[in-house]
């Protein structure tokens, strides 16, 4: 029961994370059809700039500093290549961030290297006990920004100027426009919201339990790949269901382990893919996604 | 630098980009293809072993990168799981051609004749595909191509897993080609023809070149039959294909038969070119680079697919070759340089970008461009005495370039 528990909020503390990214996928996806490969070297971005910026000028003014970096490095992929690309078919535009995605990440890799950079974070490594469940002080903080911020991003997107001109466009872009809404400023504000919820998951992903900035990082960004499809690309509800999903199943994998060995070592690594396969078989659009209908 | 194994075999896109009128083109291109034909039928007797090794490995991407492209250039099904097919290829014919035993961890193999296990290699892996197309026909575009990014992290794990077979993380030699008692490595009988001795860098490059040029050919002709036309109406229009009598399921099964087939051949060749198989060859960034070289060459065009891999594939080995001689390349990792591999792969990052930015139909799109600059729109709007003969002989296929156009 210890053991359920303690994984029950770990694997909470990590789908919120993942729920983080994966709402940076979803919004940039409502606003510029883009399904954006490169959140995988943003968030690396993030982690790194914070990483190396700390050891100067001190974490918080890293910490700004390395949010301001993986934003702008968004904005400046929106503007230069996204934003000239508007209307193009889906996959190229995809295909098109796999091409930013591969230098930016060869860049970070080459700078890392085989060095893990350590991030100091200031509530340390320790872990928090509520009786014999533990959960590290890391996750813990980060369970609560994140959900902070996933509130204050659902009110934003439900009040805000921002959310309704965005929630239009997504609607149908070509009618927003005619309304007055400029659609370049609505993809260009998501890419750097999106932007920011990276690297505010790339400054906790790389606390305890993790070691530190390393190339695998960008691996585990790349499951909350999972968590936005199975939630359904357009629906930032999914987003948020998928995140925790995919980071319950993780949690649980990785933590009994032993009972289910006959699946490999490692199977928690593998299983957000297992469960985004099996959601898409039953329900191609993920579980509040959007079902494309087809008028002739 | 000008060694002829590049030189020679680019040389037929420029040579054939100044005809402009069908009549001359009939005549001149299959001259000009039986020519570059026989040129690389002779490259073994004239090139040193790295330039052969070179070629075998882009002849075993290009078989990749046709197979990739006949899936997501022609019909527009997006697939990252490309490397997972590669995989099951090469696996199943180390582990039917290897023999049982293994160093470090202990292995089995059946010890079959290698002809077997590429066969079968093909076999399984057009098996895989087809098992998976249940689910790839339920899905659209993107979310198709992020439900196969997990086929490859699933595949990595099971090559991790599944020592026995696969040898584990630490991989297992892959066996030595053979056909029919006529083998293909450094141990075999000695042969030399016109007094260069035929080591195994010569042979392989002869299998590799014949199996690129069949492989090359039946998705030429497959693409110019009813299912290729078929499969370009999917692309275009699932609902338009479907009205019009084409059984959209069956034939989007059959595309992933087909491609993942072509991966499990190139995953044969990838497996006897790096003469090992380990995890860290078929993962996330291999399907990345058969990406990369499908939409280098041109989405749809089959020749590009081919150009396309030899720009991806070549790249990395010409890098680390010259590391010296290219400014800012050293071949060691660390200081001032750049490593090779990361040279490469950010040369073909920004290739793609440029290529999406400026010019989608990739290198088989500049091609055409260059060769009918009187006829805006492309082979299609030819005559249809000049289309029929000059399509049916070109190196690039006449079609529009294909822009991935789906739903």
């Amino acid at each position: 029961m210890t053991q359920f528990l303690s994984l029950l909020f770990n694997g909470i503390s990590l789908g919120a994370l993942y729920a983080l990214i994966a709402l940076g996928f979803v919004i940039i996806f409502k606003s510029s059809e883009v399904v954006s490969f490169t959140h995988g070297s943003l968030l690396l971005l993030g982690a790194y700039s914070i990483a190396r910026l700390s050891d100067t000028i001190g974490f918080l003014p890293a910490v700004i500093f390395g949010l301001a970096i993986t934003a702008g490095a968004a904005l400046i992929i929106e503007r230069l290549i996204i934003n000239r690309l508007r209307g193009a078919p889906v996959i190229s535009l995809a295909i098109v961030t796999i091409g930013v995605d591969i230098i930016i990440l060869t860049e970070l890799v080459r700078r890392l290297g085989s060095d893990i950079l350590n991030v100091p974070h200031p509530w340390g490594g320790e872990s928090f006990r509520i009786g014999d469940v533990g959960i590290s002080q890391n996750r813990l903080v980060a369970t609560i920004v994140a959900g902070t911020l996933i509130a204050a991003f659902f009110l934003a997107f439900k009040y805000s100027s921002w959310g309704v001109a965005m929630r239009a466009s997504a609607e149908d872009g070509e009618t927003a426009a005619l309304m007055g809404i400029r659609q370049g400023r609505v993809s260009a504000v998501s890419w750097v919201v999106a932007g920011v919820l990276a690297g505010v998951a790339a400054l906790f992903l790389v606390g305890a339990p993790t070691p530190g900035v390393s190339p695998s990082a960008y691996a585990v960004a790349l499951r909350a790949f999972p968590a936005a499809i199975l939630g359904g690309l357009d629906s930032t509800g999914g987003a948020l269901v998928g995140g925790l999903l995919i980071g319950l199943a993780e949690s649980f994998a990785a933590g009994y382990q032993e009972q289910i060995l006959f699946l490999g070592r490692g199977f928690g690594e593998v299983v957000p893919y297992v469960v985004m396969i099996a959601v898409l078989l039953v329900r191609p659009s993920g579980l509040f996604g959007t079902k494309e209908l087809t008028r002739v | 630098m000008s060694d002829t194994a590049t030189s020679e075999r680019t040389a037929t896109g420029p040579a054939a980009a100044g005809l402009t009128t069908g009549r001359s083109l009939a005549l001149l291109k299959p001259l000009l293809l039986a020519v570059a034909f026989v040129v690389l039928l002779l490259v073994p007797i004239y090139v040193e072993e790295f330039w052969l090794r070179t070629g075998f490995a882009v002849f075993g991407a290009a078989i990749g990168a046709i197979g990739l492209n006949l899936l997501v250039g022609t019909t527009g099904q997006l697939s990252l799981a490309h490397a997972f097919f590669l995989a099951v290829g090469a696996v199943t014919y180390t582990f039917v051609a290897g023999e049982p035993g293994g160093v470090a961890t202990e292995v089995g193999g059946l010890g079959l004749p290698p002809l077997l296990g590429m066969v079968l290699g093909v076999l399984l892996a057009g098996l895989a595909g087809l098992l998976f197309s249940p689910v790839a026909a339920r899905l659209r575009g993107i979310y198709l191509g992020v439900a196969s990014l997990g086929l490859v992290f699933i595949g990595i794990h099971l090559i991790n897993t599944w020592e026995y077979v696969t040898g584990g993380f630490n991989g297992r030699i892959a066996p030595d080609f053979s056909l029919f008692g006529f083998e293909f490595s450094n141990n075999a009988s000695y042969l030399a023809i016109a007094g260069v001795p035929f080591r195994e860098a010569e042979r392989l490059w002869y299998l590799g070149l014949f199996l690129a040029v069949g492989a090359y050919w039946f998705a030429r002709n497959l693409l110019r039959s009813r299912p290729g036309r078929a499969l370009q109406t999917l692309r275009d229009s699932e609902v338009a294909a479907s009205v019009m009598g084409v059984n959209v399921q069956g034939y989007k099964a059959r595309v992933f038969l087909v491609s993942s087939m072509y991966a499990g051949l190139s995953g044969v060749l990838l497996a006897l070119s790096i003469g090992s198989i380990a995890p860290e060859s078929f993962g996330l960034l291999v399907s990345i680079q058969y990406l990369a070289m499908i939409v280098l060459g041109g989405l749809g065009s089959v020749g590009g697919a081919a150009l396309g891999a030899l720009f991806v594939s070549a790249l990395p080995l010409v890098f680390q070759r010259y590391a010296d001689i290219i400014p800012l390349v050293s071949a060691s990792r660390g200081d001032a340089g750049i490593a090779p591999g990361e040279a490469a792969r950010f040369l073909y990052g920004l290739a793609i970008i440029l290529i999406i930015l400026y010019e989608p139909g990739g290198l088989a799109g500049l091609a055409r461009r260059f060769r009918r600059p009187g006829r805006p729109g492309g082979g299609r709007t030819a005559s249809p005495s000049s289309a029929a003969t000059s399509s049916s002989t070109s190196t690039v296929p006449s079609d529009p370039p294909a822009q991935g156009s789906t739903t």
